[in-house]
């Protein structure tokens, strides 16, 4: 039937090229169906995209425009690596409503925060360094723990965040294992995906336990300033200067596109941090930098984070009311800040193998199985709030209650036959992180 | 020339669909056309009417893009488009239907049933999968009776895997294909033209290091592809037989893939009809047209000026 052998071809040239961790990036089937989801009528209860349409555009386009005019030779021209000097004293006033008190030299200005998540795991992780993250964790993290070949090891939380006698055990296992845990990777405030918050009781016991197992803390806090019902808690980096590498964005609290955040870390970190940086970019953008300390200078940027909160509350409201009236059977955390809603499914139910009939029924979420690195998850979908109005949650909650029932029917259908879970990892596109 | 260009849609593969609308306008325009790239939505109609005299390719991938309702519009709107009509796309997009069809001409395909969801609930799922496994044996492949890109498709091994496979396709469409799976040399042949003229291009041979699904298909690098496919001439003849058999018996215009599986004894099983296949850069037909000394800008020229009202 054949005949003798010659070569094919693989489409890629490069392909015995790549380094061995390249290999393990692949676009998978999950993404393919999020290629929908942008879609007008698909309603995206999936992207952890901030209402940008809630901000006052026209001042903001004043504001370009003189910076422009009047600084432009300095916001486009190339700039510090460590970041503008006057948006690093901002950033220690934005910094202090969390109770950390930082010089601006502290500070490292990156390309948002994830570029700072990207810094510190380069500068500290050799491939098989254990990270300890919550479980769940954040999608965006987990992509870059991967790339640098870290193996993350899953912490419980509970209603009041990470569990502390649940760390100590892990930490004390993975010492008697002899395995080199590099640091705790936590989001401590309105957790995304799980939406909870680290309790104030429960922040210095972290602490402790980390100091005593000689782990390094990084702790990574986008949605701080955005509770709803209640004052900032104290950052952990407040309670430990030299234990905590502290990150920090304005993507949540002013806007994503300009692509700025911060990283504050121990005098020793902080000068690796910035030599890794400017190996990597050179320096933050200083026309984005710029904009925002015009910003900071010139808008009243509490007054925002005030109306974001307010937006976003009503657009939590909407998103449990509407889960209780058409999910009931579903359980859910109700997070008092932040953009996430972490949804237990109905028993027997994978929310990985239910999403394409969710994108057939236009309604689109995260599969829980993007914020676990062991392929567990799938009991369990993340909801945003934060993009759609009141009334696309509320269309959205009522069309995935159809695709519940419908792939409830088909699960029982096959009965104790069917055994959800499994499966690969899968990272979704950056607007869905 | 003015060519419109849709891709898009709403459907599991849109973003396939996407890609090959680009590559396909990028290749026409550089042989000097002009092209416009829409997407199936409010402004289809409007843009339609605008450009009464433009050629119209159909590039969307799954429901509506290949299930003749696309076509039907088109045929509504009295467009000049590329490709099968609405009445023959209703047919080839029903893999089980399209079966029965070219099976009449002695085409083999794999032993097959297709089932929708609510009657494993009214028999009962595991009488069904027991019957189904007891036919076919094991592996077999469970794949939505309509759709394409590998999406919601499990090889089965075990019996244990079989209902979470069913809830798996049973997420894309609501009736599922389950064939026997055959073991072989798996090839996707490539057919240009309409009825007599139809004609093959040089099969492509896929050998994967696991199963050929989505990520495999779109992911340079784990499937090795050899074109002209490492058959003899008997085998060669076989598989391009097989599939100009299926494109004329079902009546497909201007170019579809079939693939194929070639059995250790030689005989040809056709496994999938498209008539829209993938025109990305990963994609098999443009491959086979390449391999065949075929520019690409220029076979999509050729293809865009016999298109018909």
């Amino acid at each position: 039937m054949s005949t003798p052998e010659r070569p094919g071809t693989r489409l890629d040239p490069w392909f015995d090229s790549y380094a061995a961790r390249a290999h393990a990036m692949r676009a998978s089937e999950i993404r393919a169906l999020f290629s929908v989801a942008n879609r007008p009528e698909v309603v995206s209860l999936a992207g952890g995209m901030p209402y940008i349409g809630g901000l006052p555009l026209e001042e903001l386009a004043e504001m370009t425009k003189r910076l422009v005019l009047e600084q432009g030779e300095v916001a486009l021209q190339y700039g510090s690596g460590q970041g503008d000097e006057g948006l690093r004293e901002h950033i220690t006033q934005v910094m202090a409503l969390e109770g950390i008190s930082a010089h601006p030299d502290d500070v490292v200005v990156t390309t948002g925060s994830q570029q700072a998540l990207d810094l510190v795991t380069k500068i500290f992780i050799d491939p098989g360094d254990v990270i300890v993250a919550e479980a769940p964790s954040y999608v965006g993290a987990l992509g870059v723990f991967r790339a640098h070949e870290a193996e993350v090891v899953h912490v419980p939380m509970d209603a009041d965040g990470l569990v502390p006698s649940e760390l100590d055990a892990t930490l004390t296992r993975l010492r008697a294992e002899g395995r080199r845990v590099k640091f705790l990777y936590t989001v401590p405030n309105f957790h995304n995906p799980g939406g909870v918050t680290l309790s104030l009781e429960r922040r210095p016991q972290v602490v402790e336990i980390c100091q005593r197992h000689g782990v390094l803390i990084l702790e990574d806090n986008p949605y701080g300033l955005l509770g709803f019902d209640s004052e900032p808690l104290p950052a952990m980096r407040s309670l430990s200067p030299e234990g905590v590498i502290y990150l920090g964005s304005f993507s949540k609290t002013f806007a994503p596109g300009y692509r700025v955040g911060w990283a504050v870390a121990p005098h020793a970190v902080r000068e690796k941090l910035v030599l890794a940086s400017e190996a990597a970019i050179l320096c933050p953008s200083n026309a984005s930098q710029l904009a925002i300390r015009t910003y900071l200078d010139h808008a009243d940027w509490k007054g925002q984070i005030k109306k974001f909160q307010e937006q976003y509350r009503e657009r939590r409201d909407a998103m449990i009311s509407a889960l209780e009236e058409h999910i009931p059977d579903a359980s859910w955390n109700v997070p008092e800040g932040g953009f996430y809603v972490w949804v237990r499914l109905p028993e027997g139910l994978d929310s990985k193998s239910m999403l394409p009939r969710a994108i057939t029924a236009r309604v689109a979420y995260v599969a829980g199985t993007a914020f676990y690195m062991d392929g567990s998850g799938s009991t369990h979908m993340r909801l945003s709030y934060c993009y759609p109005t009141p009334e696309r949650i509320r269309e959205g909650v009522r069309r995935l209650a159809g695709v519940v029932d419908a792939e409830l029917e088909a699960v029982s259908i096959f009965g104790r036959e069917y055994r959800p879970g499994g499966g690969t990892v899968d990272f979704p596109s950056p607007d869905l992180a | 020339m003015d060519v419109m260009i849709l891709a898009g849609g709403l459907s599991h593969e849109r973003d396939v669909s996407v890609r090959s609308g680009r590559r396909v306008a990028e290749e026409l325009r550089d042989r000097g056309l002009k092209v416009s790239i829409h997407d199936v939505d409010m402004n289809l109609i409007p843009a339609l009417h605008a450009s009464p005299d433009a050629v119209v390719w159909p590039l969307l991938h799954g429901a509506s893009g290949e299930d003749g309702s696309l076509q039907a519009l088109l045929e509504l709107a009295g467009s000049r488009y590329v490709g099968t009509r609405s009445k023959e796309a209703r047919v080839a997009w029903v893999k089980s239907v399209a079966k029965a069809v070219y099976g009449r001409d002695g085409i083999a395909t794999p032993e097959y049933v297709t089932l929708p969801q609510s009657l494993f609930r009214e028999v009962g799922a595991e009488q069904v999968l027991d019957a189904i496994v007891e036919r076919f044996g094991l592996p077999v492949v469970v794949k939505p009776a309509r759709g394409g890109s590998a999406l919601g498709v499990s090889l089965v091994t075990e019996r244990a895997d079989m209902a979470r496979a069913m809830v798996h396709c049973f997420a894309y469409g609501d009736t599922a294909l389950i064939e026997k799976a055959i073991d072989g040399v798996e090839v996707a042949v490539s057919v240009l033209g309409t009825g007599d003229e139809a004609h093959a291009l040089a099969p492509v041979e896929i050998v994967c290091d696991g199963p050929y699904d989505y990520d495999a298909r779109y992911n340079p690098g784990r499937v090795e592809y050899f074109t002209p496919a490492r058959l003899d001439e008997a085998s060669t003849s076989a598989v391009t037989e097989a599939a100009v058999g299926v494109h004329r018996r079902l009546g497909l215009r201007d170019l579809s893939r079939i693939d194929i599986i070639l059995d250790a004894a030689g005989d040809a099983y056709v496994l999938d009809v498209n008539i829209a296949p993938g025109l990305t850069e990963t994609s098999l037909f443009p491959q086979a047209a390449v391999a065949g000394g075929e520019d690409l800008g220029a076979l999509y020229e050729r293809i865009v000026k016999s298109a018909t009202r």
